[in-house]
Order: C-alpha cells, then sequence, then structure tokens
C-alpha cells in the first residue's frame, strides 16, 4: 500500500470509529436529550421523581383562565392523546396562545396539576403573511393556524 | 479538469488566480446581500404570529448555514491536506476557522435576541440544537489555540486538521438536532419534504441571503488563504519575486 493510500485508511478508520462511537453514546443519552416529556408519558408515571422536569404540548383552545390583575394562570396542556393541567405565575412569551406549542419547566403537585416556574413558547417552522392566515381561518377553519396578533395579556 | 485542479494546488498559482476571483465574490456578495436585506426587512410581509420580528431570520439562517458550511469547508481541506499531503489545501482549513467561529456567533446571538421575546427565554442548555451549535464554535476557538500553540506549521496542519476531522462529527448532529429529539427550536423551514413552509415573497430574500453571505464567505476565505500562503511561502523565490517587482 502506498503511503497516501495508507493515510487514506487511518483517516477513514478513525472518521467510521467516531461516527460509531457518538452513534453509541447519543442512543445510550436519548432519554435525556428530550428537551421535554409528553403528556402521555407524564400522565402514564413516566417522569424524573426527584427532579423538576419539562412538559410539551398544545395549549387546549378555551382552556386559559386568568384571574383579572394577577399573573396566575392556568390552562390546560394537550400532546391530542391526553391533558395535564398546568398552573404558572409569571410572564409568559409573546408566542404563547391557545393551540400554541408550549413547554413549561416545573413539577408536577399533589393534586396532580403541573406546577410551572416557567413557560416556553415553542415556534412552529411555518411563516406566513397575515392576510394568508386570516383567509385559511376563513375557508378553511379545520386546518387555519390561531391568528390573534394580540397575545392575551392582561 | 484534474490538471486544472493540480495546477491550482500550486501556491504561486493560486496566488495569481485568487486575486482575480476575490473583487468578483466580494462584490457580488455584497449586492446580493444588499437586495435581499433590502427586501426582507421592508417589502417581505409581517409574520402572522410574530410580525416584524421574524425578520432577524435574514440574518440568522444564513448565518447559521455558514457556520456550518465554514466547518464542512475546514474538515473537507484538513482531511484533503492530511491525505494527500497538500499545504494549500491546509492554509485553507486554517483561513476557514476563524470566519466560520463569527458566523457561528452571529447565529447564536441573533438567535438569543430572538429567543427571548418569542421563546421567553435567552439560552435554554437542554435543547439540543442551541447546545450543538454552541459546541461547534468551541470546535472553532480549539482549532484556533491548536494552531496557535504550534510553532512548527506542518506539525500544527497535521494536529489541527484531526480535530478538525473529528470534530466533523457534530455537523450532522447540528442539522438533524430538531428531528431527532424533541427540542425547543423549530423543525426545517426550507429543507422539507413537502416544499418551504414559506410563502416565496418572505423565501426569495432569505435565499439571496444565504447566496450572498456564501459568496463573501468566498471572498473572506480567498483574503485569508492569500495571506496564509504568502505567511507560509514568504522563503520561497516566487514571494520574493513578487517583493522585487513591487507586487506585493
Amino acid at each position: 500500500m502506498k503511503p497516501r493510500q495508507q493515510r487514506m485508511l487511518a483517516v477513514g478508520l478513525v472518521a467510521i470509529g467516531i461516527g460509531i462511537g457518538v452513534a453509541l453514546t447519543l442512543t445510550a443519552f436519548e432519554e435525556n436529550m428530550m428537551f421535554f416529556i409528553d403528556i402521555s408519558d407524564v400522565n402514564e408515571g413516566k417522569y424524573p421523581a426527584n427532579r423538576n422536569f419539562r412538559v410539551g404540548g398544545l395549549v387546549v383552545e378555551g382552556s386559559v383562565e386568568r384571574e383579572t390583575g394577577a399573573l396566575e394562570i392556568q390552562f390546560d396542556l394537550t400532546d391530542l392523546n391526553t391533558e395535564l393541567t398546568v398552573i404558572y405565575s409569571g410572564i409568559l412569551p409573546d408566542l404563547f396562545r391557545e393551540g400554541q406549542g408550549i413547554v413549561a419547566h416545573g413539577r408536577l403537585g399533589t393534586d396532580g396539576r403541573f406546577i410551572a416556574d416557567e413557560v416556553l413558547a415553542k415556534h412552529d417552522e411555518k411563516y406566513m403573511p397575515p392576510e394568508v392566515a386570516e383567509s385559511l381561518k376563513q375557508y378553511r377553519p379545520a386546518v387555519a393556524p390561531e391568528t390573534d396578533m394580540e397575545a392575551k395579556q392582561p | 479538469m484534474w490538471t486544472w485542479f493540480h495546477k491550482l494546488a500550486s501556491p504561486p498559482h493560486f496566488f495569481r488566480i485568487s486575486e482575480k476571483m476575490v473583487p468578483w465574490f466580494g462584490i457580488s456578495g455584497l449586492l446580493i446581500i444588499a437586495w435581499g436585506t433590502w427586501h426582507g426587512l421592508f417589502v417581505a410581509p409581517p409574520d402572522y404570529q410574530q410580525g416584524d420580528a421574524f425578520r432577524i431570520i435574514y440574518v440568522h439562517v444564513p448565518s447559521a448555514y455558514l457556520s456550518m458550511a465554514a466547518y464542512m469547508t475546514m474538515a473537507l481541506a484538513a482531511g484533503i491536506g492530511l491525505i494527500w499531503r497538500i499545504k494549500l489545501s491546509h492554509a485553507v482549513a486554517a483561513a476557514a476557522a476563524p470566519i466560520g467561529a463569527w458566523f457561528t456567533f452571529l447565529a447564536l446571538a441573533t438567535g438569543m435576541i430572538w429567543g427571548r421575546p418569542m421563546w421567553g427565554t435567552w439560552w435554554e442548555w437542554g435543547d439540543p440544537r442551541l447546545t450543538s451549535e454552541l459546541l461547534m464554535l468551541f470546535l472553532y476557538f480549539g482549532y484556533m489555540a491548536l494552531r496557535a500553540a504550534i510553532s512548527d506549521v506542518k506539525k500544527a496542519d497535521n494536529a489541527s486538521g484531526v480535530l478538525a476531522l473529528v470534530g466533523a462529527v457534530n455537523i450532522p448532529i447540528i442539522h438533524y438536532s430538531v428531528e431527532w429529539w424533541s427540542s425547543l427550536h423549530q423543525g426545517a423551514t426550507i429543507l422539507r419534504e413537502d416544499g418551504p413552509a414559506m410563502p416565496p415573497e418572505m423565501l426569495t430574500p432569505l435565499l439571496f441571503n444565504i447566496a450572498g453571505f456564501t459568496l463573501l464567505f468566498g471572498a473572506l476565505l480567498l483574503i485569508r488563504v492569500r495571506t496564509g500562503v504568502i505567511y507560509r511561502e514568504h522563503r520561497k523565490m516566487w514571494v520574493k519575486n513578487l517583493i522585487q517587482r513591487g507586487e506585493l
């Protein structure tokens, strides 16, 4: 074998070796790599018991309850399979609205409600002008995204 | 074709050709970025959910794309340099690192500025896209630090070349992080099986800026490689001749 081919082989083997190593590591850490836990898993008891964790899901339409003059807010999260009630006290991100995907960080209370200390809005990959969203809502309400430009602030 | 490549790998030949290429890449890149940014900021409609805040995408996405493209350039050039022992190739790898690091920084900074009002947080350690992109910034830093720590150019080429190749495993992780794991960062908008999830009036300026940033990266890379070549070859006859003729 020529020296050049030997070097080629060495570089190739190192690259393949590292690739396999990283793939195995990532597979092993799969659970920990999850940014949030699905609501179905939480409701089945599959969540870390002694520490705070994140749940992700869609805010159920019409479930947001807020007392006037208070920051306390309560809403239901769904993964389109089961639901989980979340209570939170604080400022919500701009993208928080009904039907929107959000991620809440906190712990499960004894009453089965999730007590969040942080709520993050998850943006999806779709972009469109407001007029298009409006006409989508008008003609095909089933697929229309939430078009409320005004965040539900108190 | 191959002879053209072989000739290009010769430093004096590269030095002559690249001089003519720099202004073409640089000026066309800047013009395209000017068009794309103007249309992105003033002509494209606002987003139905984010309003005008989505317009940071016209800097964020090209920067993020180039942060990875620059790394691929660096790793490929380092690999070619290691296997075929081409000095110019190592010079390309060394030149790509700081530019890539700047694009990584831009992508992270614009992402954080957008994330604060939209997500509700500047930074999330648990998010795989954010964390792997930050890791790439540290890989760039590590590569540059390793080069700077070894005074012998050949040894620096080899050691840092291996690091660049090893770090390349991070590139697919960054790209697929939003598909493999549940992340806060959204999925791909442009490269989707059912086509881009963005109307043409928003997408076209973005594609222009991606092309413009790429051309600008090409120009910056060539300028840096030219400097690197002169540094590496400063004892060679052709460099001395250039200086004597007053062309350098």
